[in-house]
């Protein structure tokens, strides 16, 4: 197979990578997000593997952002979403009966596209969500390390009482970031964080991807096929099916990142990492 | 890895589950309130149902009332009183309103536009009582009460709501459709008149209606300005008239309980052009805004 | 334009003539009595004796104590209709509670006489006295009028207008403020408790205190129930009365000039209450309004 390379990889990755050998997470068994009657991703068999970064690529509208959303209720915002399938997180599906969706995203974080910041200084961002969640501990520890974490501290150790406002782009999504990881979840999901950041914060968070997956394990949704290669260990390609009614995304590929973009298997993900659609 | 399911369990722990019950009173609560404000507005309208329809009969709504003693009798001369006062006082507040709404959006400049916007709504909070003490002051001393002094302050009170309500439809228009006949070469005045006013008739009705309801049930400002009348059905606006709420507050001071009676059958026949005037208002417009936005 | 220009300017001219008219009218009374007035206790019709005092307490108890009710209430509401309620019920409930709000004063002053009123004083007020008696406040001997039942009425007045209000400023809150909450794992009431409240926090006090102007400013339903009694009481079933019920109340039967002035007096301070409290709502509500992100 021709070898189609138009992306430096940047980093080599080590050998004992091999997803099998890791715990799955995460395992969607024939998952369908549907608003009203149409639904929007469909069919999705998926794992998400431990303590490595999971990127999911496609074009606009294939259902990205849904599928992300659906790893931690967040769908069950939206009065018309059906959710038809299963999402076995460690074996328990998420969406059985008795599971509380307060349960679940206590363990799977989000941060989103743009940075949502509460009307509220620093640290209390930071430390609302401990507050709640009964983390009360030795409080000011649990913020710093938190912040620390998402490589803030240094910049806001000296205004916490500030409004949070009062950040830049980039340090208002690395503040969500860290109220995020603050409460000690299993995952953190994030949804195109940094489509809404200049270059320099943007590689900001992509270096602290390659951190944080230490801890944590990460799936992030991007439009842009260059960050998922610089920061995935695995990478997911979804594109959108076209029906009468319309469209519904689907997972075409998944595998090992380099793989992906070097070698992919199918022609519709060899026609989006080349540019040629998408 | 059997603590590892452990940690990993998505069944609610013990705090949680006080967490949740929190959440649960929180909205139980908030659900009682909500229920409870209904429960009151139903016993208000059942009481006044029950209680109105009793005393309603075909003298009710043509024979004034009974001289002392004698039973019978009716309020026809409040019900005429409130179509005359309350018709006057569209008439006197409508067009000024339309006109202080299209300065306001169309002409002033913005810090005079922000002004007329805080003196109109200080005016709509303006107690009605004052009103009615400063229209006693400005006509009736010296003259004497009149329906029409009545009226004027009334108009008073409408005046508010009709320019706001005016001024939210014309924000609704949209500018190309000014900038299209501005272009055409047609002066400002025409502009407004032939463009702007058409399209916004449908807010400005709304806002009438509502401001109609609204007069419709107003004691205090008429207490001093038309409230000492004579027993009889008159149309003349020159002479002292009672409204259907004035009525109610007199009768309700009787200790004669067919007065209440009728006070009781007052309030349903105001209740209910009230609410029809309210609910009408409120699909005129939804309608109309939906066709704006279009 | 200079028709539509000279509109406006009779509008503001009516502003400041309803208020020269009323400092007009009252001169007689402010130049026998002074600023005395406003702490000088009775209203002796006999010897020509007036003051405010007691009408402005009545006027302040029953107003701060309807606001007091009427605020955790409204606010209730207002997050029942924005965030709690199945979709299918935030309509009708919603239009319900306004019409509650388009109630004329007369009829609720009428059912708070004939209805509200004897079963206040017939069941709660002897309750209340029976059960918390040794409290000042529910001292006294029960009646069908009263301090208590204004109170009441004044609620059932503020609570629509307070929990529209209130509803559309929850309604306002950015959703991505909302879902950052809820992917902490909170639960809807910590998000509504931590994010929204918070959030409109200033827009909430305005309506609040027009909530309160409105329940200064009530004549009509307040003179019909609040018994038009005098002095100043701690129990809640004494009856009372307020400056603008008061006005209600004596201004058609009064037959001298000072007792005249003296009424329009009141409607004086009523006046200065009133624009004060309107004035803090405002202020706030386009203090608020620039806060946003581009303003309104």
């Amino acid at each position: 197979m021709r070898t189609v390379a138009p992306i430096e990889i940047a980093q080599p990755h080590e050998a004992s990578l091999s997803a099998s050998d890791r715990e799955a997470v995460f395992e969607t068994r024939g998952l369908t997000v549907s608003y009203g009657k149409a639904p929007a991703v469909s069919n999705v068999d998926l794992s998400i593997y431990r303590n490595l970064v999971t990127a999911i690529i496609g074009p606009s509208g294939c259902g990205k952002s849904t599928f992300l959303r659906s790893l931690n209720r967040m769908n069950d915002l939206v009065p018309s979403a059906k959710v038809e399938g299963e999402v076995l997180y460690h074996g328990q599906n998420i969406y059985g009966d008795g599971v509380d969706p307060v349960e679940v995203r206590r363990r799977i974080g989000m941060v989103f596209q743009k940075p949502n910041p509460f009307p509220k200084s620093i640290y209390d961002n930071v430390a609302w969500g401990l507050r709640v969640l009964g983390m009360k501990d030795d409080l000011d520890g649990r913020v710093e390390r938190a912040l620390t974490q998402a490589a803030l501290w240094d910049e806001v150790k000296d205004r916490l009482k500030k409004g949070a406002f009062g950040l830049s782009g980039g340090q208002q999504q690395r503040l969500c970031l860290a109220r995020a990881i603050a409460v000690e979840p299993d995952v953190v999901l994030l949804d195109e964080p940094a489509s809404a950041l200049d270059p320099i914060a943007t590689s900001k968070i992509e270096d602290l991807m390659h951190e944080l997956k230490n801890d944590y394990t990460l799936v992030i949704v991007t439009h842009n096929m260059q960050q998922a290669a610089r920061v995935a260990d695995l990478t997911a390609f979804f594109t959108l099916e076209r029906t009468e009614e319309g469209g519904h995304g689907v997972l075409v590929e998944y595998g090992e990142t380099p793989k992906i973009f070097t070698q992919p298997a199918d022609r519709r993900t060899e026609g989006y990492v080349t540019g040629r659609f998408g | 890895m059997a603590t590892e399911a452990a940690r990993f369990t998505l069944s609610p722990s013990r705090r949680t589950r006080r967490r949740k019950l929190v959440n649960f009173a929180m909205q139980g609560l908030a659900t009682l309130a909500a229920l409870s404000a209904v429960a009151v507005l139903a016993l208000v309208i059942v009481s006044v149902a029950q209680r109105g329809a009793k005393a309603l009969n075909w003298d009710f709504f043509t024979k004034t009332a009974a001289t002392f003693g004698e039973s019978g009798g009716g309020v026809a001369n409040a019900l005429v009183g409130s179509l005359v006062l309350v018709a006057l006082a569209t008439a006197i507040a409508l067009p000024v309103a339309v006109l202080i709404a299209l300065y306001v959006s169309e002409f002033a400049p913005p810090r005079i536009a922000d002004l007329a916007r805080l003196v109109l709504d200080v005016l709509n909070g303006l107690p009605s009582i004052i009103i009615g003490v400063f229209v006693y002051g400005l006509l009736v001393v010296g003259s004497g009460q009149a329906a029409w002094k009545g009226s004027f302050a009334l108009a008073i009170i409408m005046l508010p709501l009709v320019a706001r309500a005016t001024q939210e439809v014309l924000a609704l228009v949209p500018p190309t459709l000014r900038e299209g006949a501005l272009a055409l070469g047609a002066s400002r005045w025409r502009t407004v008149l032939g463009v702007v006013l058409p399209t916004s008739v449908g807010g400005i009705l709304t806002g009438t209606v509502l401001a109609v309801a609204r007069a419709a049930g107003e004691t205090a400002p008429l207490l001093f300005t038309t409230s000492i009348v004579a027993n009889t059905v008159t149309w003349d606006p020159r002479q002292p008239m009672l409204s259907i709420p004035l009525s109610i507050f007199q009768l309700s001071e009787s200790p004669d309980p067919a007065d209440h009676a009728r006070a009781w059958a007052l309030a349903l026949v105001l209740l209910s052009f009230i609410l029809v005037a309210s609910l009408t208002a409120r699909t005129l417009l939804a309608r109309s805004r939906r066709k704006l936005e279009r | 334009m200079g028709l539509t220009g000279a509109a406006t300017l009779a509008a503001f001219l009516l502003l400041f003539g309803i208020a020269w008219k009323i400092l007009d009218l009252s001169r007689p009374a402010i130049s026998r009595y002074g600023f005395g007035f406003i702490t000088h206790q009775g209203w002796d019709t006999v010897h020509r004796q007036f003051g405010a005092l007691d009408l402005i307490w009545g006027t302040a108890i029953t107003s701060f104590l309807a606001l007091l009710v009427a605020a955790p209430v409204s606010i209730a509401i207002g997050l029942y209709l924005s965030e709690l309620a199945p979709r299918g019920f935030r309509l009708i409930i919603g239009t319900l509670v306004e019409l509650l709000a388009a109630i004329p004063s007369v009829v609720l002053g009428l059912w708070g006489i004939l209805v509200l009123g004897p079963f206040v004083g017939a069941h709660i007020e002897p309750w209340l006295q029976r059960h918390l008696g040794f409290i000042p406040l529910f001292s006294g001997s029960p009646q069908n009028v009263g301090i208590l039942i204004a109170v009441l009425v004044l609620t059932i007045m503020i609570v629509p207008i307070c929990s529209s209000i209130c509803r559309e400023l929850f309604l306002s809150v950015p959703s991505e403020l909302e879902e950052g909450a809820m992917a902490l794992g909170a639960t809807r009431w910590e998000m509504v408790r931590g994010v929204v409240l918070p959030y409109t926090r200033s827009g909430v006090s305005a309506a609040l205190i027009l909530g309160l102007g409105r329940a200064v400013g009530e004549a009509i339903a307040v003179s019909m129930v609040i018994g038009a009694g005098f002095g100043i009481h701690w129990s809640l079933f004494a009856t009372g009365d307020t400056l603008a019920s008061k006005i209600a109340n004596q201004y058609q039967s009064a037959d001298t000039d000072i007792l005249r002035s003296s009424l329009v007096y009141l409607a004086g301070i009523l006046l200065i209450i009133s624009l004060l409290v309107n004035l803090a709502a405002q202020v706030i509500v386009r203090r608020f309004s620039y806060q946003r992100v581009g303003g309104t």
